[in-house]
């Protein structure tokens, strides 16, 4: 069935594997070029360390010459040593913040995706939508935050939702972008295939999306334990925030900066696991970059 | 000329667009044909609205007025009729080779996800992709990544090929190269092909019949029959029969004698 003449055949084997061993140095290139990646991010991780470090040891330097004193300027040893003696308190503050931030998130995730669907499906709703959406992200979160308490209560709810408006913007405009960056061509492409929007959207403009969902997603991530904290300024039981709070009234300096360091800290490990999920979700992403690199 | 049916039939379409408040005539009155089994291209210089004949193959655009016929009934304006092969490959990224591939049976959901990958995995060899099943995109050459885009055109398994310019974007080398691929696998599994292109030799090189568009708007200005025996191979450009054909259609082009450009 498969017969060619002996010439053409050979022409179209030198041809084939002419490529092939063009492609398996590309990818032996490639594969070693990971490994020296592999030394690079070691390498990446000791710049900010190193910066850290620098600003600590500049804080210290400063509040020990100047004498500010505790109440006004606490050195960083200070905070390091007093947060350590109240860390079961901090411990128990820390759980509520965080329990709000990812339950919040989790609704702005779950919303931002749902309303992204519509509003890339219908340009009329978007018309109609943008302004409302656009006129929630300027209701001043310091203003909103004690009316939220008023109207929910001390508990979970009123955190919850204000991370969730706080989030969900960046995370919405970055899916309705990413919808945006969808090639023509490949939508015409899934149209003479014969898919519906549900497929072309499965199979085409949410992985299209995904890159620019992840921007919105590292935007939005580091308002998450802000707005937490701002909810549980204007009253909690528990949490960072009013935890800092009750320390600013007893003129615990030190205790404030040391909440401050923690929450600091969590939203660092929340965006470093945006990084771990794209990974996860999107391990072609990383690899084609390091390729056009 | 054979008398296989027809497989493509378009009579006198038009088609024009509004631009900055008057009309703007693209196709005016085209009429071709394209057989069973027969491997026609269109020829034209940039602008001549080929993208736009092929945006109503697909059904993306209705024509003005003319009659496009499929298998002797009118064109559905779904455009499932025919498998089209994009000027850019529109590989999907996220998608390893052998699932760009099996990307239009799984659209088309007759089969079960893990058979339509199975159906596409036989394809690979014929596209000298069989050791790529696995890898992505991004990794291909320019030239491979065309194979696999035309891998994925076959394997919706229409009856028609329309491939835009499917060479346009490589250099001169590996399209030579791939137009006398294409020639052999052609050759051996004779799809109905109705290929876009600007490239003179590509469309010696590979058709049984050529079509010459003129410059917008554009009809018909010449149909001319490729005599040359099959299978065509390197040497078939050493023949003096192929300078004289793409004399004649550089002629019907317009190109060196007026300033008709054929450019990229």
């Amino acid at each position: 069935m498969r017969q060619t003449s002996g010439a053409a055949a050979l022409h179209l084997g030198t041809l084939i594997s002419g490529s092939r061993e063009t492609l398996q140095r590309e990818i032996d290139r490639r594969r070693s070029g990971w490994q020296s990646k592999a030394m690079k991010q070691v390498g990446r991780l000791l710049a900010p360390l190193a910066a850290i470090l620098l600003l600590l040891i500049v804080w210290q330097l400063y509040s020990t010459l100047s004498g500010a004193g505790n109440d006004l300027l606490p050195a960083p040893s200070r905070v390091v040593s007093a947060g350590w003696a109240d860390r079961s308190s901090l411990w128990d503050n820390l759980l509520p913040t965080v329990r709000a931030v990812l339950l919040g998130f989790s609704l702005s995730l779950l919303f931002a995706f749902l309303l992204s669907i519509i509003l890339d499906r219908s340009q009329s709703v978007r018309r109609a939508l943008t302004p409302v959406l656009i006129g929630s992200q300027t209701l001043p979160i310091i203003v909103l935050a004690p009316l939220v308490v008023i109207w929910f209560g001390f508990g979970i709810g009123p955190k919850v939702l204000l991370v969730a408006l706080v989030t969900f913007f960046p995370l919405l405009v970055g899916l309705l972008e990413g919808y945006g960056s969808t090639q023509r061509d490949a939508m015409t492409l899934m149209k003479t295939m014969g898919a519906g929007w549900w497929t072309t959207y499965r199979l085409l403009r949410l992985p299209s999306a995904l890159p620019s969902f992840f921007t919105g997603l590292r935007i939005s991530i580091t308002y998450a334990v802000v707005a937490a904290i701002f909810a549980e300024y204007a009253g909690a039981e528990l949490g960072l925030g009013i935890y800092m709070q009750s320390a600013k009234a007893s003129f615990r300096t030190d205790l404030v900066l040391a909440a401050v360091l923690i929450s600091a800290a969590l939203t660092l490990c929340l965006y470093a696991l945006t990084f771990a999920l794209q990974r996860l979700m999107m391990p072609w992403y990383a690899q084609s970059r390091a390729g056009s690199q | 000329m054979s008398a296989a049916p027809a497989r493509i039939e378009l009579r006198d379409v038009r088609k024009s667009f509004a631009r900055d408040g008057h009309r703007l005539q693209v196709l005016d009155g085209l009429s071709l044909t394209v057989r069973d089994g027969e491997f026609v291209s269109i020829l034209g210089p940039s602008g001549c609205g080929k993208s736009t004949l092929f945006a109503l193959l697909t059904g993306t655009e209705a024509a003005d007025s003319g009659a496009l016929i499929a298998d002797r009934e009118p064109l559905v304006a779904d455009g499932s009729g025919f498998a089209w092969m994009p000027q850019n490959d529109v590989l999907f990224d996220w998608r390893t080779v052998l699932g760009n591939v099996a990307l239009g049976a799984e659209v088309a959901g007759r089969l079960p996800r893990e058979q339509a990958r199975e159906r596409a995995r036989e394809l690979l060899p014929t596209f000298g992709l069989e050791a790529f099943a696995d890898a992505r995109p991004f990794q291909l050459s320019g030239g491979m990544r065309q194979r696999a885009a035309l891998a994925r055109t076959v394997a919706q398994g229409r009856g028609v090929l329309l491939l835009d310019e499917p060479f346009g974007a490589l250099d001169a080398l590996t399209r030579t190269e791939l137009q006398l691929w294409l020639e052999q696998i052609w050759q051996r599994e004779r799809w109905t092909v109705l290929l876009i292109t600007h490239d003179v030799r590509e469309a010696v090189l590979l058709s049984d019949r050529v079509y010459v568009l003129g410059p917008r708007p554009a009809s018909v200005r010449l149909e001319l029959e490729i005599p040359l025996e099959r299978p065509r191979t390197v040497d078939t450009l050493a023949d003096r029969r192929v300078a004289e054909l793409e004399h004649k259609l550089l002629l019907a082009l317009e190109v060196g004698g007026q300033r008709q450009e054929i450019d990229d």
